[in-house]
């Protein structure tokens, strides 16, 4: 009995590439267990079987001739976020329900090239803003580890997929934690990359100055992988970065000897709202296995992390509020019935497909943008940013990479946060300054703890870096998963 | 910082969202909530900080001004709510 879902990105492109398994089999036997499981999930918004099977097809004819990319025939699956050919791309909302993208999305293009087959896009909180998947239209993502739990947000849909290995690999974005929270909720690895490093064209965008796309897989070699498919310069994103795409793979098996781990004490101090115990036990046990493999851990301050929530719910609003004036209900997406004017049309096509999460944010950002309140509050958030981004730039003077937990908690249940958006805020406070640096960071699973139901759920790790050493974070990571298994645990319902 | 139901109305019209009545209480309090947290920005001195606009400070990239899209009028087209004769249909705007 084949038992592909055990396999890792890596295991699973080097069998196709030695013809032990074909594209085509490995397709159906995903798309399978897509249509088998997820009905427990809702994981998925659209299965693409037809373009499936066919990109796979083809990936089998191009391993044939022996030269195939590293990823050709492996099936993935993409957050709903990124614009698809002529497969409906919702980013989870009301609004883009009937949208059927008319061009592919950068990150699509590149994976396709890499020879990447998409099994279909995942569910995902709407426009990205949430923190638990709640906010989708077409309803909340069960975690894989416990049905009652969230899997995290936004990207909540690709790290359940991937969690319950019905993909053996999602892409992902990251605002503020979007990939780093889902992948620690779900037991998965994920990656933000530096600013700039993967094309934001073609990615529905919710904050421009902050948006980052990456992958999420099971492991930092899978990531490796799938970031060399997915980086890299684009002139239709003119935030993106020209600069050339090193092969992640290539330091991968570095030793960590002398490695100087920074560790921000106000991430590791007792607050209210900080990380909760049993979180901090596994941390530390982490930081144990990484100080067996040589590395030296060094305290450090980010004095100005504590704002980070705060300038974040500013300038991701003021930037949200500014991107989602292009949903007007005149040229694509949602338009409301009979409208009686111009203005009716606008208002009611927006007031009826936003949630109230999206609505929300769209105040905020009005408010804080308008006249006579830019500069106590978009202004003011910009110029902290600048101080919480020169925290980073001192503390890599003294280290090589930064640690801390990815959350306070673990996957809290469904329903538990939504009345209070706040609380739901405050459960990104370790994600949310690195995005407002621009830098890279990860999240590796390194063991469990109780959530507040007492149920043992998946705890996450950050490895964050400086600017574009993707390749360091992912050599860290990569380390720590030779030495250990959590990264390998599945959840027992999806065995 | 304290929204009151009045301001929700003001800010949903600049944000073109029609809000229903008997949801404007809940977002009043909700943005009032949002301010609060925000609020804690006022803590810190920035004076003389210079407001951070990209991670590298990166300029805004220019390109040479030529045609380099292809016109796909139709595609883009047919996913549009109402069109006609290759123009995008909304109510009438003047009598």
């Amino acid at each position: 009995m084949s038992n592909y879902h055990t396999k890792t990105v890596t295991e699973l492109s080097a069998m196709l590439q030695a013809g032990e398994v074909s594209s085509v089999e490995l397709t159906r036997y995903f798309l399978d267990r897509i249509k088998n499981s997820d009905d427990k999930l809702n994981s998925f918004i659209t299965v693409c079987e037809e373009q499936a099977m066919v990109q796979a097809k083809e990936s089998d004819e191009k391993l044939k001739t022996g030269n195939a990319p590293a990823l050709t025939g492996v099936p993935i699956a993409h957050k709903d976020i990124f614009c698809t050919d002529g497969v409906k791309t919702s980013c989870g909302s009301k609004m883009l329900d009937s949208f059927i993208s008319p061009y592919d999305a950068t990150v699509v293009t590149n994976m396709r090239n890499a020879g990447v087959v998409m099994l279909g896009k995942t569910n995902m909180d709407e426009f990205a803003m949430g923190s638990s998947n709640e906010t989708s239209f077409y309803g909340a993502v069960k975690n894989p580890w416990n049905l009652k739990a969230v899997p995290g947000g936004s990207s909540g849909g690709s790290a359940a997929a991937v969690g319950a290995r019905l993909a053996p690999a999602s892409t992902g974005t990251d605002t503020g934690g979007s990939i780093r929270q889902p992948a620690a909720f779900c037991g998965i690895t994920g990656l933000k990359p530096t600013y700039g490093r993967v094309s934001r064209f073609g990615m529905i965008a919710f904050a421009s100055s902050l948006d980052q796309a990456g992958p999420m897989g099971q492991s930092a070699s899978d990531c490796a992988l799938l970031l060399n498919a997915m980086a890299g310069f684009d002139d239709k994103d003119s935030t993106s970065i020209e600069k050339s795409v090193p092969d992640y793979s290539a330091d991968l098996n570095k030793p960590l000897d002398g490695l100087r781990i920074g560790l921000p004490k106000e991430y590791f101090e007792h607050t209210e709202g900080g990380m909760n115990a049993e979180v901090e036990a596994t941390i530390k046990a982490a930081l144990d296995q990484y100080k067996a493999m040589g590395a030296e851990l060094i305290e450090i301050e980010l004095p100005n992390s504590g704002l980070s929530v705060p300038v974040y719910y500013v300038v991701a609003p003021a930037e949200c509020s500014t991107n989602l004036s292009r949903f007007d209900g005149v040229r694509y997406g949602y338009r409301c019935e009979d409208p009686k004017d111009l203005n009716d049309l606008y208002t009611r096509s927006r007031g009826e497909a936003f949630g109230a999460e999206v609505q929300r944010r769209i105040m905020v950002g009005t408010y804080a943008l308008s006249s006579g309140y830019y500069d106590a509050y978009y202004l003011k958030a910009q110029k902290l940013r600048h101080l919480i981004s020169d925290d980073f730039t001192k503390a890599y003077e003294k280290v090589d990479v930064i640690m801390a937990p990815a959350t306070p908690e673990t996957a809290f249940n469904i329903g538990e946060k939504t009345d209070d958006p706040i609380s739901m805020y405050l459960s990104d406070i370790y994600t949310i300054a690195v995005n407002l640096a621009g830098i890279p960071a990860m999240s590796i699973p390194v063991g469990f703890a109780n959530n507040s139901s007492g149920v043992s759920m998946p705890v996450g790790m950050q490895i964050i870096g400086n600017h574009f050493e993707e390749a360091k974070l992912l050599n860290v990571a990569h380390q720590y998963q030779q030495k250990t298994d959590w990264h390998k645990q599945m959840p027992e319902e999806f065995q | 910082m304290s929204i009151e139901v009045d301001e929700v109305k003001k800010i949903a019209k600049l944000a073109a969202l029609n809000v229903d009545d008997a949801d404007l209480q809940s977002y009043a309090t909700n943005l009032s909530n949002i301010l609060d947290l925000v609020a804690q920005m006022d803590a810190v001195d920035t004076t003389g900080v210079t407001p951070m606009s990209h991670p590298f400070d990166a300029v805004q990239r220019l390109r040479e001004d030529k045609v380099t899209e292809v016109d796909r009028r139709e595609a883009f087209q047919k996913i549009a709510p109402n069109t006609e004769d290759g123009l995008y249909l909304v109510p009438k705007v003047i009598e």
